[in-house]
């Protein structure tokens, strides 16, 4: 008994076309562009502050600090990387020009947790987040509904 | 002739029978689900056979890794204080954890057993001898005890070392001790007991590798049980010359999910009915099996693990130093702080969560299964997602301090030698923009995987599949909600 390949293909087309709603639609930024002055501490094994959060667009003039042993700051996927030594500030400008989180981990060997000193710069509107999120849910959604229809069918 | 060249090519299953020349070029035999096709990996590549079924093969992959687990434990004692310089810290926890979690479990399910060097000792002290088959073992021959025939111990034992994991990760010293603790035990245990009595029951690592493992696309099985029914003199339990009964005290004729086999190919050298095969499968076609998760073990094995990925990140890759330093053991009370939340979020908050997701389920279906029942199948729908998230943990960490092996395995020590010319490399994180992408991609993967095990165990539960659907949706929101926490840890 052969069924129809019809629907199937036409849920199929459905996800897809929602998938890639998710993966291109923009999601537009409301704020105006702004310059933030931050001070960041290296101590070990954490960044104060450990969190930083602006709009896209925004521009971040950092200066860096270190408060006891030698430390660095290199910034995920903007490959920003500075050296900071006690008593001796660093500044660098951030144009945050692409949205999402943005670790910033330290460069320079300071200590046992030297590979987990680690902040964070997020960069709204978090676009990846939103993206996958969303991939994820209408993902999981039609598996269900699919699974749904074609037994009850 | 023709049936054993079609034994070859296909495994013991159906999946070429149409086109086997034995059985004719059409037939109007119809192809098995894709859940029970089968590709017999030796048959089809008869050199990698003949490798396999040499008495030399485990012996020797073991030999080989044991000479970098030994250096890893020297390096630890002697070596340098600093860990990202040290050859025991980066070789161990940065380059064998991600070949293991990223490659090896998804990829080749339980070939790590196969190959590892920690157990080795042991097993040769037992069978007096590195590479010579089917003697008798010496041990005193003490019998594991009944009530710790499960997972417990696995569960327990993984659940320290992830509570002291920011030590063992960062001092050389504490990791070079874990390792030799566990190659102590081992062989002590060899000494007590028969065969892999530490494998199987105790090794923290085999646990987890052995559940994840059985989302993997290949496993040894045997290609016909009717043969092992038939066959009296069963020299896969009992050996002979041509190799041991056994390591992991398995009868291969009831073999049927990955998690209780070694994969140290022993059977397949030991059986004369040439029954024993290596095949590729449909990835996970060992989860949502009837009566799979025969203990509440299990289930618990998969709650912890997906829990301990969630907690992972979070402690050691996110902003909260505080927690960090209490994961680190800076203060007793701060570590006792973290201890309580870390064991109540594993063994008591989220099992208990998805307790209440399965009654969820069972409320909503009209099948006659036990919520206990229930509990133990769904949980297999946590592995893929949990498999998911370890690799997305292992593929961060390793893509950021992978460069670390370039210095430590030209200075292993960190006593200033230089002897492939690569100790000064410095510190380069790869791909540090594409990473999320990357974990973010693994981790849907995982959830539609588990989805789809759901669903498995919910069409299976009702079979008419009236209610199955709605089952499944509570839990379908738990793996949902978990995949959305690991998103916002690594993207958010």
């Amino acid at each position: 008994m052969q069924t129809s390949k019809r629907p199937v293909i036409a849920r199929r087309s459905v996800l897809l076309l929602l998938v890639l709603a998710a993966l291109l639609v923009p999601v537009p930024a409301f704020h105006a562009p702004q310059t933030h002055r931050i001070s960041i501490d290296a101590s070990q094994f954490e960044y104060s502050p450990g969190r930083l959060t602006v709009n896209r667009g925004d521009t971040l003039q950092v200066t860096l600090t270190a408060s006891d042993v030698v430390h660095g700051f290199f910034l995920d996927g903007y490959e920003i990387d500075a050296r900071v030594e006690p008593g001796i500030s660093q500044q660098f400008t951030v144009s945050a020009d692409r949205s999402g989180k943005f670790n910033y981990r330290c460069s320079v060997s300071c200590g046992p947790l030297h590979p987990f000193m680690i902040g964070e710069l997020v960069v709204g509107p978090n676009e990846p987040l939103w993206r996958a999120s969303a991939i994820a849910v209408i993902a999981a959604a039609a598996m269900l509904i699919g699974a749904g229809t074609r037994r009850s069918a | 002739m023709a049936g054993e060249r079609h034994r070859r090519h296909c495994g013991g299953g159906d999946v070429d029978r149409r086109r086997d020349p034995a059985v004719g070029v059409k037939t109007l035999v119809r192809k098995p689900p894709a859940d029970e096709r089968r590709l017999d990996v030796l048959g089809r590549m008869p050199r990698l056979r003949r490798v396999v079924m040499s008495r030399s093969f485990q012996p020797v992959s073991m030999l080989l890794l044991l000479a970098p687990f030994a250096l890893a434990i020297v390096a630890g004692l002697l070596g340098t204080s600093a860990g990202n310089r040290n050859f025991g810290i980066v070789f161990v926890w940065i380059v064998w954890w991600a070949v293991l979690m990223v490659l090896m479990v998804p990829g080749f399910g339980r070939i790590w057993c196969t190959i590892c060097p920690i157990p080795a000792p042991g097993e040769w002290i037992q069978r007096r001898g590195i590479i010579g088959g089917g003697g008798k073992l010496r041990t005193l021959g003490l019998r594991w005890p009944r009530r710790l025939r499960n997972m417990w111990i696995q569960n327990v034992g993984f659940l320290i070392l992830a509570l002291f994991s920011m030590i063992i990760l960062t001092r050389p010293t504490v990791s070079a001790g874990v390792i030799l603790g566990l190659a102590g035990v081992a062989v002590s245990m060899s000494l007590l007991f028969e065969n892999r009595v530490f494998c199987k029951y105790v090794c923290p690592i085999g646990g987890f590798i052995g559940l994840y493992s059985m989302a993997a696309p290949i496993e040894l099985r045997v290609r016909d049980t009717q043969v092992c029914v038939d066959h009296r003199s069963k020299d896969c339990i009992t050996g002979n010359e041509r190799g041991y009964g056994c390591p992991w005290m398995v009868y291969p004729g009831k073999l049927d999910r990955n998690l209780d086999c070694g994969f140290c190919t022993e059977c397949l050298k030991t059986c004369t009915m040439d029954n024993v095969v290596i095949n590729l499968r449909r990835p996970g076609a060992d989860l949502a099996k009837p009566g799979g998760g025969k203990q509440i073990d299990e289930a618990y094995k998969a709650l912890i693990m997906l829990a301990c990925s969630i907690i992972y990140p979070a402690v050691l890759f996110g902003p909260w130093a505080t927690v960090r330093g209490w994961a680190s053991v800076e203060s007793l009370w701060g570590w006792a702080i973290y201890a309580t939340a870390f064991l109540s979020a594993t063994l008591l908050f989220v099992p208990g969560v998805f307790w209440l997701t399965v009654f969820a389920a069972q409320r909503r279906s009209a099948t006659g299964v036990t919520i206990r029942q229930a509990y133990r199948e769904y949980a297999h729908s946590l592995i893929p997602l949990g498999l998911a998230a370890w690799m997305a943990f292992s593929v961060g960490f390793a893509l950021t301090n992978g460069s670390y092996a370039l210095a430590a395995v030209s200075d292993p020590l960190g006593w200033g030698w230089n002897l492939f010319g690569t100790s000064e490399t410095g510190w380069t994180p790869y791909l540090s923009g594409t990473a999320p992408a990357i974990q973010a991609a693994i981790l849907v993967g995982g959830l539609l995987f588990s989805i789809r095990t759901t669903l498995r165990v919910g069409f299976r539960h009702d079979p008419s599949g009236t209610t199955a659907t709605r089952a499944a949706v509570p839990v379908v929101a738990f793996l949902l909600a978990s995949t959305l926490a690991l998103l916002w840890l690594y993207l958010g």
